[in-house]
């Protein structure tokens, strides 16, 4: 694989080049993961990610809370998948999906959950985000199946790193799904091309070492060229995730980042203040990303 | 056999040309896989490396006090009027249970690679006593995870490990026993990548831990090995060991994979029985999945929620098992039961009585199966047992069943 070394700086002949294979990438294809991050392009405007856990705090809520998703402002739903044991999350969505689980969440459930939602909204991307196990209990392939049958877009697997994830990224490519990838402020330089090259829909960038919702964002750190490196190896968007948590932060990430999630916050307000609560918080983060890249 | 795991932790291979069955792996976010590469890394070159093995050695010779003993319990025997049963007495190393041969590998490796702060897990405590223990000799920060339930039925190590210096952090969440304190010590783990070595307790989690885990206790079967040799010229007909996560099991097992004449017996946790739906016998009662880490036999719902597990020994009372034991299950090179709460205590009781000593109530499962086996075999064969651990960690739970009405009564 002959990817870019990301220690030496590219020419501005070389980036423009890299820049225009990113819009004919978003463009391509008939994914409505391309579809919906090319017209963000064309707008000008980061992608607002909402992360609710399905199921949370009862199907009937979780329901209603994301088919409202989109026109309070989310542009791709991110729906968590519950798990008895989820080690990569913080408290909030940990709680979630212990709501999720006692209120009697299923796989299938989620699954039906969305084929739900697609009979009103055939155009927002959804993208399932959830641990290995279950799946592997449904069966992976009877679950890929399924899924893409469902109007499922994407997979985000968080423990199933690239070494093994080779068989279920082709499986779920042939069906349509894409496998998005994972970078970590620990991915060293080395690892990406592997990690780039079998991911598909866009790269999750996650901010910060920890858990789900742990802390709140620094972009004037070592994020910031961490982001700049990586979109010149990368044709596909960047969504960075973990610690935005309000407006200024939704803001901070739009100018940099493609796409902007939001979960730990999205989730709390679920709990604090219901389903208008969540709406509102979701419409407040996208009017900020609205205007990030005006104002910035 | 003794060659596995493969480059990428897999325990098994395949089969008539179609991939088998395969146990391991390195299931963990992102953020992880860098550092775990790293320690594997770290392990490879101390695996090799004299000073560090020496080290090691001198260590376990004269702060844990190897070797252990291989003891002929001669009325034990008796009563079973069969067999001959040995105990590999790890409840006579530094600590009190086998527990400390892996903490003190793992402590050392992570001094090797400059760390300073140790986190672990615990169950029944003697991992985390053990973790406190090296931690205090080589002078590195200690964090210990532990479940609430565990923290209450296993007070003297608590006690033992902030005495030691330990933090101690209670675990709420989901059942609050060993497999919760888990998640938490991984948390932990994925938000102090920079300074901090997670020294998991047992045969499970990502690669390489299983593989270094067993081979910092191989020393056990190393060591039984030579034992019998120099004694009986010859190799024991059966070895037994209990199996929580499955450490002491194979530690005693590794030595001996390729012998196949002599047979592996591991004793599960059968709690309330394994039709009441509360034991810990993953091998028994519960599927492949993948959790912490590694693919395994788990306990687990029909839509793939990891269920609770049940056992009287905190230590035992995990819902998953080591990948390799998945692995020696599935070829059948082990054989694997299930010991129900009763039928361990009955032998903390009759292995105090007739030899004097106070097994935990881990081992006393392999205990119990052990003279179950004694019993159906000839007085020339020679059984091993891993007593894994000393029960004074348990004397509340002990009592409670077993003289409830007090120790005077
Ligand atoms: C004395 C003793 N034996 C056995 C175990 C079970 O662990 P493993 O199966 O890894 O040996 C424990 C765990 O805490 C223990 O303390």
């Amino acid at each position: 694989m002959n990817a870019p070394d990301a220690s030496t700086p590219m020419t501005t002949a070389e980036r423009a080049s890299r820049e225009t294979d990113r819009t004919e990438a978003l463009s391509r294809g008939e994914s409505r993961l391309a579809k919906r991050f090319a017209a963000l392009r064309e707008a000008n405007r980061a992608a607002l990610i909402t992360y609710v856990m399905a199921g949370d705090p009862d199907p009937a809520t979780s329901r209603e809370l994301m088919n409202r998703l989109p026109t309070a402002g989310a542009d791709i739903i991110e729906l968590g998948m519950p798990f008895s044991d989820p080690m990569a999350d913080g408290v909030a969505i940990q709680r979630a999906g212990e709501r999720a689980l006692a209120g009697g969440q299923t796989l299938a459930g989620t699954l039906d959950q969305v084929r739900d939602f697609r009979q009103q909204d055939d155009d927002t991307p959804i993208v399932l985000m959830g641990y290995l196990n279950p799946i592997q209990r449904f069966g992976e392939t009877r679950f890929l199946e399924a899924a893409s049958d469902a109007g499922v877009d994407g997979l985000i697997l968080v423990d199933l790193p690239a070494e093994h994830a080779a068989t279920l990224t082709a499986k779920a490519r042939d069906l349509g799904l894409s496998r998005i990838p994972l970078v970590a402020p620990t991915t060293p330089a080395e690892r990406l091309p592997a990690l780039l090259a079998q991911g598909d829909g866009f790269v999750y960038r996650i901010a910060f070492n920890g858990v789900t919702g742990s802390q709140s964002l620094d972009l004037e750190g070592p994020l910031g060229s961490a982001l700049a490196q990586l979109k010149q190896q990368t044709p596909l968007p960047i969504a960075v995730g973990f610690g935005v948590r309000n407006a200024e932060s939704a803001a901070a990430v739009a100018r940099v980042a493609d796409a902007v999630v939001v979960g730990s916050a999205l989730v709390e307000r679920l709990v604090e203040s219901g389903v208008e609560g969540a709406l509102a918080l979701t419409e407040t983060l996208a009017e900020a990303i609205q205007q990030a890249r005006q104002s910035g | 056999m003794t060659d596995f795991p493969d480059a990428n932790g897999f325990f098994g291979d395949a089969r008539d040309g179609e991939p088998g069955p395969r146990y391991g792996g390195r299931y963990v976010a992102e953020t992880l896989m860098p550092l775990i590469g790293e320690i594997e890394a770290a392990y490879d070159a101390a695996r090799i490396d004299p000073d560090f093995q020496a080290r090691l050695h001198e260590l376990q010779q004269d702060y844990v006090g190897r070797a252990t003993p291989l003891y002929f319990a001669e009325r034990l025997s008796e009563h079973f009027g069969g067999a001959q049963i040995y105990l590999k007495r790890e409840d006579l190393n530094h600590t009190g249970a086998h527990k400390i041969n892996n903490a003190l590998g793992q402590a050392l490796l992570a001094q090797r690679m400059g760390r300073k702060r140790l986190i672990a897990e615990t169950g029944a405590g003697m991992h985390g006593v053990a973790v406190a223990t090296v931690a205090a000799r080589l002078g590195l920060t200690c964090v210990i995870y532990m479940g609430a339930t565990d923290i209450e039925r296993q007070q003297p190590n608590v006690q033992r490990m902030r005495l030691l210096g330990a933090e101690i952090v209670p675990v709420h969440n989901g059942t609050a026993t060993l497999k919760d304190a888990m998640n938490e010590a991984l948390r932990d783990w994925v938000a102090n990548v920079d300074d901090t070595f997670y020294i998991i307790g047992t045969v499970a989690g990502p690669a390489p831990y299983p593989r270094m885990v067993r081979d910092f206790q191989a020393v056990i079967g190393r060591e039984t090995r030579e034992q019998m040799i120099d004694r009986h010229g010859r190799l024991p007909d059966t070895l037994v060991a209990c199996v929580g996560g499955g450490s002491n099991a194979m530690g005693l097992f590794h030595a001996f994979l390729d012998d196949t004449d002599v047979a592996l017996v591991g004793a599960e946790a059968a709690g309330e029985g394994l039709d009441s739906g509360r034991h810990a016998a993953s091998l028994n009662g519960g599927a492949p999945g993948i959790l912490h880490g590694n693919r395994t036999y788990l306990l687990q719902s029909d839509d793939g929620q990891i269920l609770d597990a049940h056992s009287i020994s905190a230590g035992l009372d995990y819902p998953g098992v080591g990948p390799e034991h998945a692995y020696l299950h599935d070829s059948g090179r082990a054989s694997y039961v299930a010991v129900t709460d009763d039928e361990a205590l009955g032998a903390v009781s009759l292995c105090c009585r007739l030899e004097g000593i106070l097994p935990a109530l881990e081992s006393a499962h392999a205990l119990h199966e052990a003279g179950r086996l004694a019993a159906t075999q000839r007085d020339d064969q020679v059984i091993v047992v891993c007593l894994s651990g000393r029960g004074d960690k348990d004397m509340d739970t002990i009592t409670r069943h077993l003289m409830p009405e007090g120790i005077s009564a």
